[in-house]
């Protein structure tokens, strides 16, 4: 992937491949700028790669489309919409009837908890529960790959930890493929199957982590030798690539 | 998130606002000063109030006081009978309703033409290209230089008016629509392809949706040029309106006559404000807040 700017061309992303297995939950960490993002935003079709393509189930991806979800990291409700129609959203675009719409949406949501703030404006909601009505619209559409950019790296840490578990219920029962983007160690060996780790300019898969960690997990196995080890090990594989110069120059936004 | 119990009841103002400076007392005086801080509601209408008692209390000392010729600045009360007068036995009434007219349909053809092409040009880069330059750069030649070119076209009716306004409030009308719906997020566009959007529900179902508050904002503020462009329209050339009688009383020295006719303008001005303000609540019930 190769971004033309004004001072030059930009190298972002060279020769990654990532292959996700059905029902697979798999976290892509890397250093601020390691084009994370821009390798799930080609995913999702909304970035064009200059190389290479993406595939869902055999079929190649031409652009954006609702076989694949996408949870951002700011919070991305129409604010306009009541809590109800934001879920309702993907579905009413396919003008899926109301009937079917509603049950979609008051399922999603009671299994949310957010029930008795259907009828709520976005505004009303605390970051956490914005960030579950995401998931929920994203679900509505029953896609086949749930792409999640940083979707808790602007909540606090007690609402981040809760939202991390809940996730992983989310997952267990409905058993969609899920690719996560983070920056947080902890969180992509906690939530993840597989992790991949970058290096940075031009972004490249560096090692490709299984983890081993028996689910279902819990917030105690964070402190687990097990835990700590792959954490170091992750750890290193993504400093060992900033060197010292990379340092001084200004690192680029992820 | 909730706050446990047992801390508000160990520290009850501390636990309430923890934030640093004048908050940790929370007192009226450190509202008042703190920056952003909001203030009781029966204050800010306080205020809003004493801002008026002090203008027109000035304006009474200095009257009543004798300070100044009353023929150059007459008395609060002079211009109050002078203003029910106007009404009661001049027509004046007459003329706030042509002023009406002439503003509610220049600006009505203006906003019909301007908001539609202004979200053309923020949503698609092709119609900028287009229309960008050339409104951008007649926004520059003031509405008000049009004038003797209108009388020549329009004649000194009510299409001239009407025109002066359009040309006045079209342009930076369109340019700044353009700006409302040129700054919806990328996120929210981006989000809406993901979940299924053909070009033309992400065009309708959020570019649209997304721009309304700030297109209402921005008719809330057209409408103010829209009062400027019809009173110079007025003083040029008219036989009613209130720029007209405005004119009129100046050739006869009718000084407090000026002043009721600015000060009627300025009454209606609010109204409309208010008006605007009203229909944003009403309109856009999910709206953080109304910009100024």
């Amino acid at each position: 992937m190769v971004f033309e700017t004004r001072t030059g061309s930009v190298r972002a992303l060279d020769d990654v491949t990532v292959e996700v297995d059905d029902a697979h939950f798999a976290c892509i960490v890397g250093a601020s700028g390691c084009g994370k993002s821009t390798l799930l935003n080609i995913m999702a079709g909304l970035v064009r790669p200059t190389e290479g393509t993406v595939e869902v189930a055999g079929e190649p991806v031409e652009g954006p489309g609702p076989d694949r979800g996408m949870v951002f990291q700011s919070y991305t409700l129409f604010p306009w919409l009541r809590v109800r129609e934001n879920v309702e959203f993907g579905p009413s675009l396919k003008s899926t009837p109301k009937e079917g719409r509603r049950r979609i949406a008051d399922a999603l949501l009671e299994e949310m908890g957010l029930t008795e703030f259907a009828r709520a404006f976005p505004r009303e909601l605390s970051g956490g529960m914005k960030q579950r009505v995401a998931i929920a619209r994203a679900l509505a559409n029953d896609p086949d790959v749930l792409l999640m950019d940083e979707p808790f790296g602007a909540l606090d840490a007690l609402t981040r930890a809760g939202a991390q578990r809940f996730l992983t219920q989310i997952w267990e029962q409905h058993r969609r493929t899920i690719v996560f983007v983070t920056h947080d160690i902890d969180e992509a060996i906690y939530l993840g199957d597989t992790v991949y780790v970058m290096s940075r300019r031009p972004g490249r898969i560096r090692e490709v982590v299984e983890v081993d960690i028996p689910r279902p997990r819990s917030l105690d196995d964070i402190g687990a030798p097990r835990f700590g080890e792959l954490k170091h090990h992750i750890l290193s594989l993504i400093f060992d690539d900033v060197d010292v110069e990379d340092v001084a120059a200004a690192p680029a936004p992820s | 998130m909730r706050t446990a119990e047992g801390e508000s009841t160990e520290a009850p103002t501390a636990a309430r606002d923890s934030r640093p400076g004048g908050a940790r007392h929370p007192s009226l005086v450190s509202a008042v000063f703190t920056p952003k801080e909001p203030i009781p509601r029966a204050l800010a209408i306080g205020l809003a109030l004493a801002s008026f008692v002090v203008v027109i209390g000035a304006w009474a000392i200095v009257a009543y006081g004798g300070f100044v010729e009353p023929f150059f600045l007459p008395s609060p009360g002079t211009v109050a009978r002078t203003l029910y007068d106007m009404f009661a036995d001049e027509g004046f009434a007459h003329d706030v309703w042509a002023s009406f007219y002439r503003i509610g349909l220049g600006f009505l053809i203006a906003s019909a033409v301007g908001i539609p092409l202004g979200i053309a040009i923020g949503s698609f880069r092709a119609v900028q290209a287009f229309f960008e330059p050339i409104i951008a750069a007649v926004r520059y030649m003031p509405a008000s230089a049009f004038i003797p070119l209108l009388i020549i076209w329009f004649g000194i009716a009510d299409t001239e008016k009407i025109a002066v306004i359009y040309i006045g409030v079209f342009f930076p009308l369109a340019l700044m629509i353009a700006d409302v719906s040129a700054n919806v997020p990328k996120e929210l566009v981006d989000i809406a392809y993901t979940l299924g959007a053909s070009r033309w529900q992400v065009f309708r179902r959020v570019l649209l949706p997304a721009s309304w508050p700030g297109v209402l904002d921005n008719m809330r503020i057209g409408i103010g040029w829209a009062w400027t462009y019809l009173i110079v329209a007025e003083l040029v050339a008219a036989s009613t309106g209130i720029g007209h009688v405005i004119l009129q009383a100046s050739r006869f020295l009718e000084t407090e006559k000026i002043i009721a006719g600015i000060i009627t303008i300025g009454i209606l001005g609010l109204l409309s404000d208010a008006l605007f303000r009203w229909l944003y609540r009403v309109l856009f019930p999910y709206a953080e807040r109304i910009a100024r």
